[in-house]
């Protein structure tokens, strides 16, 4: 602690001073014309980043190279004024800085102690509830501003930030970057995104490249509230900024976020999930879409969604949508109680498909009958009357096709049970058909309809997702035997299966079960998954 | 029948009550669950007043300080503006006087000003006085209202008000932004939200400033 603190110190007084001068440019809040790397979500081209989560990792990385540039701290000013240096921290400085993740004995003891000290002095931290949490998420500015704390209010976590702060500076200093500290137990993540730190303390089974995805999905939530110019702007002009000041009423959004991140496949899968309807029923929706927006230039992306699932997404030529903004999207609408009450205009950025602008989105709920939600995206910020009446034109022609009567049909049924498949052996399967990047599986039947059960099944799958997409040996297949499931992994070109089975089961019994839920799928495959990529 | 359309948008810092008022107006109705509004939320609504049906836009918006630099998108072009505060805190009071400031300088026409206090449900804990706001809603040429979405009180003068206002911007050759028609219909046949009261009823429903302050508020910007 004694060893951290001077470095603290001194890093944030230069990292201030270095951007005192640094221009103010004029507010341009204007939805640029998308371009640039866009990754696709046609069916025929397959979404490579968000099926490995190392991939995405690295891809993130490229995107912000900027992070640990802009936290160097003047090292002159550092060297003299810091001369009582002791060896436990030159040791852990001399360590190989190419090493993506390491332990360091000596910080992470150093660590723990700063930890610890905080717990005695901190209410908050001290108190059992909050130390018992699986993991925790925290999110800071390279000051050392708390922004963001999964549990328990940041204002009551000052000093813990401070020490999250000066770890990030004290492996900053070398030009490197800090990434993870492994402990017994619990483990430390660090991503450093430009001017902000997000850190995650987990107790979980799950694996740094999961945990460094999880990290960028709620960096890019952030983007997609401020977008990146203004978020580094900001910076600029005022280092020790408090951004809660304009993230304030997005934190629910994080909250929501970290809440589906924890309990749901999607997006883990890098997937989503499609509203089961007939492909002629499908088609027919998006016919009554295009044919009321196609007169609207300028209009992106048309986007139904309804239960947290995909009912038909319509783009622009030669625009496309990720999964991980599809996934910002639907966490927009699932947080946000508003959208029920009026048609609402709202500016979102989508960090995939640009980072540096507002997209203009008419969203609203196509009746009160019908708790679709449509979503149009435009970069026009004067488009609003007229996306107001197609969208009056869609839910009158959707009501004449008795097409609401099918949504609201799909939504209410509860989902296909495993049961129904006529495989007795398995309990559970995911299938994510990879150039979609749409996934599906049945409704959680016994033992996984519980909370407990549910969590645990998905602690399952995430180990399997990590042991088959493992950085250094990947696996096309995987067949894992333990008290309460046999777990199978199985990765082709076209597609990844993880199925749960009971304990007990012959391989040869699994290999048979597998072969019948692949055939079952690709023989109900229209109503599963959305085939075609409809344009305007 | 003449009918007038115009646009209407509602300021203020969050949590003062924005949607909670609009949504009792329009919906009839309060929800202690209402989450922040994204953006800005789009309502419309019909009064009538004698002869003349005013059609409402209204635009809500969000208070979130990062939705601050949307604003003009929402407030270009407004015929009226309710500047909406929370009694019981003062710096919401506060912002109201930048709001002014940014609308003054960015709104050419004629706009007709009302200032909203909301939560007098919760008057024991009151930070701003009806007088202290009483004062400046005359200094800027508006009309003070004071407000409780949670019980339904005041709120219809204040939209009554405005309405009124949109009236006599109207007859005032300046205003080009407001759309006056006359509508084939014969009037009162559709959906009404309000029964038609008298012109001067609609005026002495306002707790504040007298008939000659509301002219004061037509002439301001």
């Amino acid at each position: 602690m004694a060893v951290i603190c001077p470095h603290d110190v001194v890093n944030m007084a230069s990292t201030m001073k270095s951007n005192e001068d640094l221009d103010e440019s004029g507010e341009n809040h204007e939805g640029k014309h998308p371009e640039g790397n866009l990754l696709h979500f046609e069916p025929e081209v397959a979404v490579e980043s968000m099926l490995v989560p190392t991939d995405s990792f690295e891809s993130f990385e490229q995107e912000a190279p900027a992070g640990s540039a802009s936290l160097q701290p003047d090292s002159n000013l550092l060297k003299c004024q810091n001369t009582e240096e002791n060896t436990p921290d030159k040791v852990a400085r001399d360590t190989d800085t190419n090493v993506a993740s390491r332990s360091i004995s000596e910080l992470s003891l150093v660590s723990e102690e700063c930890i610890e000290h905080q717990h005695v002095e901190e209410e908050l931290s001290n108190s059992k509830e909050w130390r018992s949490q699986e993991k925790h998420i925290f999110i800071l500015s390279s000051a050392g501003k708390p922004i963001y704390s999964r549990h328990g209010s940041e204002d009551k976590l000052v000093t813990l930030f401070g020490v999250m702060q000066a770890l990030v500076s004290f492996i900053g200093d070398d030009g490197d970057t800090i990434r993870s500290i492994h402990t017994q137990g619990t483990s430390f993540l660090f991503l450093i995104k430009g001017p902000i730190i997000l850190a995650c303390v987990y107790k979980s089974r799950e694996s740094v490249a999961q945990i460094t995805v999880q990290l960028n999905y709620v960096y890019s939530q952030i983007v997609s509230v401020l977008t990146l110019e203004q978020l580094t702007r900001i910076f600029e002009q005022r280092r020790n900024y408090d951004l809660r000041r304009l993230l304030a009423g997005a934190e629910r959004l994080i909250d929501h976020l970290l809440i589906a991140l924890e309990t749901q496949p999607a997006l883990l899968l890098g997937a989503v999930q499609c509203l089961p309807l007939v492909s002629t029923t499908r088609d027919a929706i998006t016919n009554v879409i295009v044919s009321s927006c196609n007169k609207i230039k300028k209009l992106v992306f048309a986007i139904l969604v309804g239960g947290n699932q995909l009912v038909t997404l319509i783009r622009m030529k030669n625009f496309f949508l990720h999964p991980a903004d599809l996934h910002l999207i639907l966490n927009l609408v699932n947080s946000s109680e508003s959208f029920k009450a009026a048609e609402s205009w709202t500016p979102i950025c989508l960090p995939k498909f640009s980072s540096d602008g507002f997209l203009h989105a008419h969203v609203s709920y196509l009746a009160e009958d019908c708790q679709a939600c449509l979503l149009l995206l435009t970069v026009d910020p004067d488009l609003f009357f007229p996306l107001s009446e197609a969208k009056q034109k869609i839910v009158e022609k959707l009501r004449r096709a008795s097409l609401l009567q099918s949504i609201n049909a799909a939504l209410a049924h509860t989902g296909t049970p495993v049961s129904q498949l006529g495989v007795p052996e398995a309990r559970h399967f995911l299938y994510k058909c990879k150039a979609t990047a749409q996934f599906w599986g049945p409704v959680p039947a016994p033992p996984y309809q519980t909370t407990e059960g549910a969590k645990r099944l998905l602690d399952q799958y995430r180990v399997l997702h990590h042991r088959l997409h493992a950085p250094a040996q990947p696996l096309k297949l995987l067949y894992l035997q333990d008290n309460a499931e046999t777990m199978l992994g199985w990765v082709t070109t076209g597609f990844e299966l993880y199925v749960a089975f009971e304990p007990l089961v012959t391989k040869a019994n699994a290999i048979g079960a597998v072969n019948k839920i692949v055939r079952w799928i690709k023989k109900d495959d229209n109503g599963l998954f959305i085939t075609n990529a409809p344009t305007f | 029948m003449k009918t007038i359309e115009g646009k209407i948008v509602v300021l203020g810092s969050q949590g003062v009550g924005k949607t909670s008022m609009v949504v009792r107006y329009i919906g009839k109705m309060f929800s202690h669950h209402i989450s922040p509004t994204i953006g800005a939320s789009f309502f419309t609504c019909k009064i009538n007043i004698d002869d003349t049906r005013v059609k409402l836009q209204v635009w809500d918006t969000a208070g979130q300080e990062r939705f601050r630099s949307m604003a003009p998108m929402y407030y270009r072009n407004a015929n009226a503006a309710l500047l909406v505060f929370d009694i019981t805190q003062y710096h919401t009071f506060t912002a109201i006087k930048n709001w002014v400031k940014e609308l003054q300088r960015n709104v050419e026409e004629p706009m007709v000003l009302a200032l909203v206090g909301n939560k007098t449900d919760l008057v024991n804990q009151r930070k701003v006085t009806r007088e202290e706001a009483h004062q400046y809603a005359v200094n800027i040429g508006g009309s003070y209202f004071e407000t409780s979405a949670l019980q339904d009180e005041g709120i219809e003068e204040v939209f009554l008000n405005s309405a009124v206002g949109m009236i006599k911007l109207s007859e005032d050759s300046q205003c080009t932004s407001l759309r006056v028609y006359d509508s084939s219909e014969a009037g009162g046949t559709t959906a009404i939200l309000q029964p038609p009261p008298p012109l001067s009823a609609a005026v002495q429903l306002d707790k504040g400033p007298s008939p000659g302050e509301q002219e004061r508020v037509l002439a301001c910007c």
